[in-house]
C-alpha cells in the first residue's frame, strides 16, 4: 500500500477499518512505528546491577535489556550473530555472558563476541563478518528510571518525544517518599485476539465504564460495606460507576506524538492519598520529610489517572501500575501489566498496590476480563466489509488549546485521544523514511 | 499423613469434591459459593510455587466478599465475557489428603475443559483446598489452583476453576 494510499485511511473524525484488520498494513505497522517511535522496554529497577539483565520485546523484536559492566542499560537482539537462535531464554536474571546453546558463540552484557569454538576455521576473524557480536539496539534513553529505546538511529530525542507527559512520570516518582520506584510483584501478562490499537483507545475512553463495566458496578454496589483486602478492589468497582457529570468534568489532554493522559475521577478517600483518609497517614508523614508539607500537597494534589505513551505504554502515576503492549498480529495483542513499589513508603501502601493490581490488571480480574472480551468483539464486527469506517466524532471541534503545550478536549468523555493516536499512526505511516 | 487417612475419609474428600465440581459444570454458582466459609480465600496464584497473596499480584485472589462479587457478576446480563457463559467440564483426579488432623488439606489435580464462543481452551492445574469439618459438613476454607501456565500470555479467564 503506498503512502498516498494510506493518508485516505485517517480522516479528521473516522479511520478506515483496515487500519485495524489489514495484515500488510500491521508489517508497516512494525516497520515505520514500532520501528522508528521510543519504546518503553521496562524500568530501572529491573536491572540493578551489573550483569542483570531481563528479556522482552520491541514491536515483536526480541530484545534483552542488559545492566553492563559499566553501568549502563544495553538494548541487545536476542539472536545470535552466527545461525540466529534465540542467546537468552532466562525471563530475567544476572550473568557475565550470554551463550549460545547451538555452538556456543558468547556474548558480553554489552553484545561483544567474547568467545566461540574453534576459531581457526574461519577465513576473517568471525566478528569482522558478524558485526561484531549481538546487534545492539541502537538509542537507549531514561527518564526519570522508566528505560525507553528506539530501533532508529535518527529522531527525536526521548525527552523531545515525551514533551509535556514527562510530567507523569515525574507524578509517579515525586509520590515515592524516597523520589524513586521499583518494580516489583509480578508482571501480569494478558493477551486478546483483536488490534494493538484497541486497548490504547480504551484506557483514557471514559464512556466505556458504564457500559463495559456494568456488571461489576452492579456487583460491587450490592455488596455490604467492609474492610481488609477486597476494600481496594470493590471500591474501584464502584468508583468506574461515576456518574455522566463527574467524566465529563474530569481533563483529557493530548500531546505530539500520539501520548495523552486523563486527569482522575476518583472521590474514594481510600483510594486517593490527597482526600486525607487515615490509612495515608503514615505515608503522608514519610511523603512530608522529603518535600514538607507544601510539597505533599502538590504532589498529592497533581490527580492524573491513565497516561499513555504512544505507541506502547499505558500508566496510572497514582495507582502504580505500568503496562506494556506487545502487538503479536494484526489481530493479536498481549499486554504486560507492572506494579511498583514507592522507595520509602510504608508496606501497606504496597498491599494497596497489589490488591489494586488483581482487581484491575488481573487477567481473572472482574474488569478486565470485561475490556478484553470488547475488544475482541471490536476487533470480530471490524472484520465486516459492508461498513468500511470506523466514527470517532465525539468531542470533535471542541478541543481548547492548553497552556502545557497539549491540547485539550472540551470535555472528559472527548474522543480527541483517539483522534490524536490516530493523527501520529498517520504521521509515522506516511513518513518519508 | 496421607497413610494414616482412613478410607472414610477419602471416600467422603472425594464425593466432596466431585460435588464441587458438579455444582460448577452446572452452573449452581450460588450453591458453590455455600461450600465456602466465611472468612474463605480462593487463589489462583500468578507465579509458580509463589508464596503469599498480599505482596504480589495473582490471576485472582478473593476473599469471601470478593468472591461474592464474583459470583454475582457473572449472574449480571452484562456481563460481557461471561456471555454467553462458558461449559465446562471439570475432570478431578489424584485425589490425596495431605493432613487430616483438623483442617483436611487435599491435594488433587485438575484438567478442565472449556468452551464458549465457538473455542474451546484446556486447562491443567494443580489444586489444593483446605476443608473444615463444621456442622453442616465439610465447607472450603480455602482452595489455591496453581494452573500449569499461570505464567504465560493468558486470554482472560472467566471460568472457576
Amino acid at each position: 500500500m503506498n503512502r498516498q494510499s494510506i493518508k485516505g485511511l485517517v480522516q479528521p473524525d473516522r479511520v478506515h477499518r483496515s487500519v485495524y484488520t489489514d495484515p500488510a498494513l500491521f508489517e508497516l505497522e512494525m516497520d515505520r512505528i514500532f520501528g522508528r517511535a521510543w519504546l518503553i522496554v521496562g524500568h530501572d529497577s529491573q536491572v540493578p546491577n551489573p550483569g542483570d539483565f531481563f528479556t522482552t520485546r520491541m514491536g515483536r523484536e526480541p530484545v534483552i535489556v542488559t545492566r553492563h559492566t559499566d553501568g549502563s542499560v544495553r538494548v541487545l537482539v536476542n539472536r545470535c550473530a552466527h545461525r540466529g537462535a534465540r542467546v537468552c531464554e532466562a525471563a530475567a536474571g544476572t550473568t557475565r555472558e550470554f551463550v549460545c546453546a547451538y555452538h556456543g558463540w558468547a556474548y558480553g552484557t554489552d553484545g561483544r563476541l567474547c568467545g566461540l569454538p574453534l576459531p581457526q576455521g574461519y577465513e576473517r576473524p568471525p566478528a569482522e563478518s558478524t558485526g561484531g557480536g549481538l546487534a545492539s539496539v541502537p538509542r537507549v534513553d531514561a527518564y526519570r528510571g522508566f528505560v525507553f529505546a528506539s530501533l532508529a538511529a535518527q529522531g527525536p530525542t526521548l525527552a523531545e518525544f515525551l514533551g509535556p507527559l514527562r510530567a507523569s512520570f515525574d507524578d509517579f516518582v515525586e509520590r515515592a517518599p524516597e523520589g524513586a520506584v521499583e518494580v516489583a510483584g509480578g508482571v501480569f501478562k494478558h493477551a486478546y485476539q483483536g488490534n494493538w490499537k484497541l486497548v490504547l483507545e480504551n484506557h483514557n475512553d471514559t464512556v466505556h465504564p458504564a457500559f463495559v463495566h456494568a456488571s461489576s458496578i452492579w456487583a460491587a454496589r450490592e455488596q455490604p460495606a467492609g474492610e481488609g483486602y477486597s476494600e481496594i478492589g470493590v471500591r474501584q468497582m464502584l468508583q468506574n460507576g461515576a456518574p455522566w457529570d463527574v467524566w465529563e468534568n474530569t481533563g483529557l489532554w493530548v500531546a505530539g506524538y500520539g501520548h495523552s493522559w486523563m486527569g482522575d475521577y476518583h472521590d474514594d478517600r481510600r483510594l486517593v492519598a490527597a482526600l486525607d483518609h487515615p490509612a495515608f497517614a503514615e505515608y503522608r508523614a514519610a511523603l512530608e520529610r522529603r518535600l514538607g508539607r507544601e510539597g505533599v500537597a502538590r504532589v498529592l494534589g497533581e490527580r492524573r489517572f491513565n497516561s499513555i505513551v504512544y505507541p506502547n505504554c499505558s500508566f496510572m502515576s497514582q495507582f502504580r501500575q505500568l503496562r506494556i503492549v506487545h502487538p503479536i498480529a494484526v489481530d493479536r495483542t498481549a499486554v504486560h501489566a507492572y506494579s511498583f513499589r514507592l522507595k520509602g513508603a510504608p508496606e501497606g501502601m504496597f498491599r494497596d498496590t497489589i490488591a489494586f493490581s488483581n482487581v484491575v490488571n488481573g487477567t481473572g480480574s472482574p474488569i478486565l476480563t470485561d475490556d478484553l472480551e470488547v475488544y475482541e468483539r471490536a476487533q470480530s464486527g471490524l472484520g465486516a466489509r459492508r461498513s468500511d469506517w470506523v466514527y470517532l466524532g465525539r468531542g470533535h471541534g471542541q478541543d481548547v488549546p492548553d497552556p502545557g503545550g497539549a491540547l485539550r478536549g472540551g470535555t472528559g468523555t472527548s474522543e480527541i485521544h483517539i483522534r490524536n493516536q490516530l493523527a501520529a499512526w498517520l504521521e509515522y505511516m506516511t513518513a518519508e523514511a | 499423613m496421607a497413610a494414616a487417612t482412613s478410607v472414610e475419609t477419602r471416600s467422603e474428600v472425594e464425593q466432596f469434591l466431585y460435588h464441587e465440581a458438579w455444582l460448577l459444570d452446572h452452573g449452581r454458582l450460588d450453591e458453590w459459593l455455600g461450600l465456602f466459609t466465611e472468612d474463605a480465600t480462593y487463589w489462583i496464584p500468578l507465579q509458580a510455587s509463589q508464596s503469599d497473596p498480599l505482596t504480589a499480584s495473582s490471576i485472582v485472589y478473593d476473599d469471601r466478599r470478593l468472591l461474592e462479587v464474583r459470583v454475582r457478576q457473572f449472574q449480571h446480563p452484562r456481563a460481557h465475557a461471561r456471555t454467553p457463559a462458558p461449559r465446562t467440564v471439570h475432570q478431578i483426579s489424584n485425589v490425596h489428603v495431605l493432613e487430616a488432623e483438623g483442617e483436611l488439606r487435599v491435594a488433587s489435580t485438575l484438567v478442565l475443559l472449556e468452551y464458549r464462543q465457538e473455542r474451546q481452551r484446556v486447562w491443567g492445574a494443580r489444586v489444593e483446598h483446605r476443608l473444615r469439618r463444621t456442622r453442616d459438613g465439610l465447607r472450603i476454607a480455602a482452595k489455591r489452583i496453581d494452573l500449569v501456565n499461570s505464567e504465560a500470555e493468558l486470554d482472560g479467564i472467566v471460568c472457576i476453576f
